[in-house]
């Protein structure tokens, strides 16, 4: 491939370092999710193709932690510094390794010493409850614990392993996958990103990726380290063991990065959150580097549909991938490849395509010319083939749509819309979309928009998406939701979903799709419709609510009415209750039909008495 | 006047007719004479404005009528509590009266008075009885001085020895007494200013009249008592105003009623008042030219709206008044007579004007 060969030419780290932000690690808080995306897709794209329901364990843990010592005047005296498998105090400049470390429930006590006195540095608790103590000779000194800069991630899953020969490769060298090209709806595309996470850890941190891959219960399980080659493009394998264990199957990875851990909106939990929600059949294990573990069970115990490969149709291609194909196609004649190699070819269309293109069907691929494979390809793409197949897509599908927004987020009510599948330059995909209305979702702030293509939430670059850029577009205050600066407001949540053999991507760290004009029509039509039945829900409880004002404002002013009356009519007041409580139960109110028009009491001509 | 028994009769009456309704399992509803200018005409036989027969349905089970349903109630209770105990309750009063919770719930019955005395008016008109039958007073206002003695409850009071004050007129003049009336006629002043320049003057002594004032429109109490002056001693009431749209509707509403009273015209309107107030003319003949004071929007607006009343567009000599007072592009005030003489206005204007039948009436 051109671009492969093309990057041999040039470092891989160089290639890396100026494309940095289209693969997601333009910073380190971003990195840290970059990597858990990457590797949480891969163990679902693996378990889904081996049929297995996926178990998948995320953790993140502080790699190194780095604490300061200061004196009484605020100057800094030391450093000490800590790793899984290291402990250093930096004291002038001098390097100590402890003498003594103790380790009991509660503490743990290292010791250093040099010639003139003996250190002491002490943790106490656990988690947010850590205190730290520093003792030089008798005196306490002050210890402060630097942010976190350093984090190993780890993913694990019980997807069908991979196969020793593989694992260096499929990990360890660039635009080295299955998926490329497979024509299949699947998280990955390219084979890009587990192999960028790896070589942003060696660029980082400069340790290696530590992987531990299995693929039968009866075998053992092949641990390895690798470095990537970054002038080959190629993995080099620093150590590597077979381990015998009990696990059945699946994989891990261990990787130490340069990172931030942040909360909120862009946070792993928040994608691993919007993960589940596509993904009822996953549970998932997320250790946070505090400790803090979160379980989620599975809520279902279906997969979905795998969905099928497809040939290329012959309107999603490209001149130059068409002269590619051409070139490695296996079948003889030019209408042999053209029924072959591509989906809704019939040998009869081929043979019409090609006297269009006034070329003979039998004419060898490898002998025509480009004018001919342009003039082919141009008919090609006005020639009115059948749509391509599109039960290759693998959509959520309404109810469980509903059951994973369900499952993430307490509204009181949920709509969803499935959008028969559509093909856009032979590409078909499919859109679907849901609604969250009420309940317990914030009041006053901005709807929570929820982008999911190929059921990966999309997290990042929001701005620049096709699906806020639907959303923004669609006329909320028509469906009875309100709108501040251009977006929904109110106790309001819209998931939508792209499904595709090929998601257009902005970039190739898949963050934000593009706002191709189908795409983006096909995007407001599905909200449109989801709005629709949204807006009957919300118009038939405004309704029930005015009803229910109604009434009770009646039955407020009911004792002061009786009473009123009773009053200046000089009779008993519970008899004029009784009566005003009949008409009120009975609903027998005329006049009640003009009080809709709220404002003036409704003029009758009357007849002068 | 009817009596007490009779208006007690016809607040039972309104009870009992929404029983009736209740009784049917109809949604209870009172008629409500409409109080506007699309409900209101002018009789040129008597000279009034009067209610046409426009009626709106009000319903307690409505959302839009159910508040102001029960502050009626609440009104037409208290006025027969007030009848019962022959007190009496200025209408600011009987605000504070039903701003109370409503009977069993966390509302307030009325929480403006703009709504209690809504609430009071469309009693009026639902019963066809004055705001005194139902002993609501409104605001007092207005004073008055001249050769007249008059018995107010136990007290005997003389109009002219009241010194620079004069006599302060009640909301209520219904049961004031008249023991002596020595007068020829009754100047009735918009402005306070003009009144005492009068009163300072002894003009009441002088030109044997009776001199009374309310600052802007005549309340009630001044109105009613400007119609017994009228009614029951045959005197002329001379209305001194300013020359602006202003002055000439306190004119018009003492003459042929007010929009928002049509329904009672009969009770305050007097047919009988003539216009002494400052006319265009009267610009050029006293020279006051110099003292125009340039006319505003609003002005300008209320000019256009008052000289299209019925009661003023067909009759010519309102019809070149407006006119002119429009050329004249400006109004004036009676106190700018002054600058032709500290008590011009006492010796020469109001004399003169009458002498000359120089009025509208």
């Amino acid at each position: 491939m051109a671009e492969e060969a093309k990057l041999r030419e040039i470092s891989i780290a160089e290639f890396f370092e100026k494309n940095r932000h289209l693969l997601g690690f333009d910073n380190p808080a971003k990195a840290i999710l970059t990597v858990v995306k990457e590797a949480v897709d891969n163990s679902l794209d693996a378990c889904e193709l081996a049929r297995i329901l996926p178990d998948v364990l995320v953790e993140i843990r502080e790699a190194r932690r780095i604490f300061k010592v200061y004196d009484e005047s605020g100057v800094a005296l030391a450093e000490i510094v800590l790793e899984a498998d290291r402990a250093e105090l930096h004291v002038e400049d001098r390097i100590l390794k402890p003498s003594e470390m103790k380790e009991s429930n509660d503490e743990k006590t290292f010791v250093f010493e040099d010639n003139e006195r003996t250190y002491k540095f002490k943790i106490q608790g656990k988690g947010d409850a850590e205190k730290y103590l520093f003792i030089s000779g008798r005196k306490e000194l002050k210890v402060v614990k630097m942010p976190q800069d350093r984090f190993a991630i780890v993913v694990e899953d019980n997807g069908p392993g991979i196969s020793k020969e593989h694992v260096a490769r499929v990990f360890g060298k660039l635009l080295y996958g299955s998926k490329f090209g497979a024509g299949m709806q699947s998280r990955g595309q390219q084979g890009i990103g587990i192999s960028a996470a790896l070589l942003y850890a060696q660029l980082t941190t400069g340790k290696p990726a530590k992987i531990w891959s299995k693929t039968e219960k009866s075998k053992s399980t092949y641990y390895c380290e690798i470095r990537m080659d970054t002038m080959k493009n190629e993995p080099i394998i620093i150590s590597e063991k077979d381990i015998k264990d009990g696990k059945e199957h699946g994989v891990r990875i261990e990787l130490e990065i340069e990172g931030k851990f942040v909360g909120g909106s862009h946070s792993v939990e928040e994608y691993l959150r919007q993960t589940l929600i596509t993904n009822p059949y996953l549970s998932l294990t997320f250790i946070k580097p505090d400790g803090e573990k979160l379980f989620f069970k599975r809520t279902s115990e279906t997969l979905p549909p795998l969905p099928k490969a497809i040939k290329p149709h012959p309107h999603g291609v490209e001149l130059g991938v068409f002269e590619r194909m051409l070139k490695a196609t296996s079948s003889r004649t030019l209408a042999g490849f053209l029924s072959n190699d591509f989906s809704r070819v019939s040998p009869n269309t081929a043979e019409q395509v090609c006297k269009l293109a006034s070329l003979k069907p039998s004419i060898k691929p490898s002998e025509l010319t480009h004018v001919q494979i342009e003039k082919i390809w141009k008919i090609m793409q006005t020639f009115d083939f059948m749509k391509p197949p599109t039960d290759c897509l693998s959509p959520i599908g309404e109810e469980s749509f509903i059951a994973g927004l369900k499952r993430e987020y307490q509204a009181d009510y949920f709509v969803a819309t499935t959008r028969q599948p559509v093909v856009y330059r032979g590409n078909p995909f499919q859109i679907e979309v849901c609604i969250g209305y009420g309940g317990k979702l914030p009041q006053n702030e901005s709807a929570k928009i929820i982008r999911i293509a190929n059921r990966v939430p999309l997290i990042y670059q929001a701005s620049s998406c096709a699906i806020t850029k639907a959303i923004q577009k669609i006329e909320w205050r028509h469906y009875g939701i309100d709108v501040q600066n251009g977006m929904p407001f109110g106790p309001v949540i819209i998931a939508v979903h792209m499904a595709s053999v090929w998601i257009p991507y902005t970039s190739e760290s898949k963050e934000a799709i593009d706002p191709y004009p189908v795409v983006l029509k096909e995007i407001k039509l599905a909200l449109q419709d989801t709005a629709r039945k949204l807006q009957r829900y919300l118009a038939g409880k405004r309704r029930r609510e005015e009803a229910a004002q109604r009434i009770n404002l009646f039955e407020k002013y009911l004792k002061e009415a009786s009473e009123g009356i009773a009053s200046i009519a000089e009779v008993d007041s519970n008899t004029v209750l009784t009566g005003l409580k009949k008409i009120l139960k009975h609903g027998n109110l005329g006049g009640e039909e003009n009080g809709e028009q709220r404002g003036s009491e409704k003029e009758d001509k009357g007849n002068g008495t | 006047m009817e009596s007490k028994e009779e208006v007690k009769k016809k607040i039972r009456e309104m009870g009992r007719n929404l029983l009736k309704q209740i009784s049917k399992q109809e949604n209870p509803y009172l008629d409500v004479p409409i109080r506007a200018l699309s409900n209101v005409s002018y009789d040129p036989k008597t000279k009034l404005i009067t209610l046409g027969n426009k009626t709106a349905k009000r319903y307690l089970f409505n959302v839009a009528h159910i508040r102001k349903f029960a502050q009626t109630l609440g009104v037409a209770g208290l006025a027969k509590q007030l009848i019962n105990e022959d007190k009496h309750l200025n209408i600011r009063e009987a605000f504070y009266a039903l701003k109370r919770p409503v009977l069993g719930a966390d509302i307030n019955l009325a929480d403006e008075q703009e709504e209690t005395n809504a609430a009071i008016e469309d009693l009026e008109l639902i019963l066809d009885a004055s705001r005194e039958q139902l002993h609501f007073n409104a605001d007092k206002g207005g004073f008055v001085a001249g050769k007249v003695i008059i018995q107010d409850r136990n007290d005997v009071i003389d109009w002219s020895k009241l010194g620079s004050g004069g006599w302060s007129i009640p909301s209520n003049v219904e049961d004031i007494k008249f023991k002596k009336v020595d007068a020829k006629y009754v100047i009735y002043l918009e402005k306070a200013a003009t009144w005492e320049r009068l009163n300072e003057d002894k003009v009441w002594e002088k030109l044997n009249c009776i001199i009374v004032c309310s600052r802007g429109q005549a309340p009630r109490g001044v109105r009613r008592l400007l119609q017994r002056l009228n009614f029951e001693f045959g005197l002329p009431i001379y209305v001194l105003v300013d020359l602006d749209p202003w002055g000439t509707y306190i004119y018009s509403v003492l003459k042929f009623g007010s929009i928002s009273l049509a329904h009672i015209s009969e009770k305050l309107a007097i047919p009988d008042v003539k216009y002494l107030g400052l006319t265009p003319d009267d610009i050029v003949k006293y020279k006051l030219e110099k003292h125009k004071l340039p006319m505003k929007d609003v002005d300008t607006k209320r000019l256009e709206e008052v000289s299209n009343y019925e009661w003023f567009k067909h009759d010519e000599r309102w019809v070149t008044f407006f006119k002119k007072m429009v050329a004249l592009k400006g109004k004036v005030e009676l106190a700018a007579l002054t600058s032709n003489g500290i008590s011009f206005i006492s010796e020469k204007y109001i004399p003169e004007k009458i002498k000359n039948k120089d009025w509208i009436d």
